[in-house]
């Protein structure tokens, strides 16, 4: 049981990575990599939503909005199938969420709360968030296996935003190409980096 | 005239909402191993914009400043809702291959940042105009993305055998690279470098 949940969360992290496998979460993995301290701060903060939401989502999955969940409320409830409105629930959630970390943050931690700055009520728009809520819902994962996934994915986002961060802060002092600067630069670099991921990608566990 | 003109038109290439502004990369980088899916994902991109753009620029006077986020993603969340439902019973196939991002749409953000950037600002009309420049930048990158990937990572064009493959006969020996994600980043970080080459005024100053 216990190798089961350290399977998912290895493959979590390293083999269906998030960012450079799925491409899940790239605007901000893009637009907030200049520096490692950023990075490690919004990796932080998605670890933290990642954790929370995905079980909370899964919950609601399983018994609000599945085919014949509410059974639990009374059996004439059985009959109904609530997964279209999955997309509006999963990202009210989301949303909720977010505002909690963000006044929890301001309350606790001022000084990581004014360094995320803008970045953190994007963190609700974050494709990585959502994907991972969907892709949750997709594979079926019951409770634990929920936390186990989102927990781990967030890891594995923070691990490749730092990364791409510290290889950044060193190419400041490279002479790239005049149209490659910025912008073009990072996507040729995180494509270098989802090759070096792809060697997870035999893994077998 | 020529306002709505710019509007219009700047997003194609001058304000590319990919090259330029970094929004909506994340569905550009992982629907465009092939043109079917990749289509298919800029008309429902195309009709969530219009409809999110136009009716958060209906609703931006009456919409109260602090919870304008959970206003917008709700507006934006029903129309993908909408688009996915229609997809599901028109094109289950393609919806299939999509799985999830159909899904992320939502917070694709280019329609979170138009929202933000212009419909919260100007008249329903315009906010339009501005959503169709925008979706149609989006959707010429993810093309051409698109044609190139699976071209030369299958050999094919909307599914049709163009260079014909060495496993089934033929010459061609597919690149590998292309269909896996590192072949979409290093594509895309090509045309950014190609468009700046370009338009020399969108280089960024420092690495």
């Amino acid at each position: 049981m216990l190798e089961h949940y350290m399977s998912l969360g290895v493959k979590a992290i390293f083999v269906e990575n998030m960012a450079l496998a799925y491409f899940l979460g790239m605007c901000s993995f893009l637009a907030c990599s200049k520096k490692v301290e950023t990075a490690i701060g919004l990796g932080m903060a998605v670890v933290f939503v990642l954790t929370v939401t995905v079980p909370v989502n899964n919950l609601l999955y399983f018994y609000f909005l599945r085919d014949g969940a509410m059974a639990w409320i009374h059996p004439s409830m059985g009959q109904y199938d609530l997964s279209f409105v999955g997309f509006l629930s999963y990202i009210g959630t989301i949303a909720a969420m977010v505002q909690i970390v963000e006044m929890t943050l301001d309350r606790f931690v001022p000084k990581l709360y004014s360094a995320l700055g803008v970045f953190l009520p994007l963190i609700a728009v974050n494709c990585a968030i959502l994907g991972a809520s969907l892709f949750m819902v997709e594979r079926e994962y019951n409770f634990g296996e929920s936390v186990v996934f989102g927990f781990g994915s967030g890891i594995g986002w923070l691990l490749a935003i730092v990364a791409l961060a510290a290889i950044r802060e060193r190419l400041r002092y490279s002479n790239v190409p005049l149209g490659l600067r910025g912008l073009g630069m990072t996507f040729i670099l995180t494509g270098l980096m989802a090759i070096g991921f792809m060697a997870f990608s035999g893994i077998q566990l | 005239m020529s306002d709505k003109k710019d509007v219009l038109l700047d997003p194609l290439f001058n304000n590319n909402p990919i090259a330029l502004q970094v929004l909506g990369i994340c569905s550009a980088l992982a629907v465009t191993t092939k043109l079917e899916t990749s289509g298919v994902m800029c008309l429902a991109v195309i009709f969530v914009l219009l409809g999110s753009n136009f009716s958060v620029s209906l609703l931006r006077n009456k919409i109260p400043p602090n919870i304008r986020i959970i206003v917008q993603l709700t507006i934006i969340a029903s129309l993908v809702i909408i688009a996915d439902q229609v997809m599901k019973a028109y094109l289950f196939d393609v919806s299939k291959q999509l799985s999830v991002f159909v899904g992320l749409i939502i917070t694709n953000c280019i329609i979170m940042g138009r929202a933000e950037a212009f419909a919260m600002q100007n008249a329903p009309g315009l906010s339009a105009i501005d959503a169709m420049g925008n979706a149609t930048g989006y959707s010429i990158i993810l093309m051409a993305t698109a044609f190139i990937r699976e071209l030369f990572g299958s050999g094919k064009l909307f599914g049709v055998e163009v260079l014909p493959l060495v496993t089934e006969g033929g010459w061609y020996n597919p690149n590998g690279l292309m269909v896996l994600s590192p072949g979409a980043f290093f594509i895309i970080g090509i045309f950014i470098w190609m468009l700046r080459a370009w338009k020399p005024e969108q280089v960024e100053e420092e690495g």
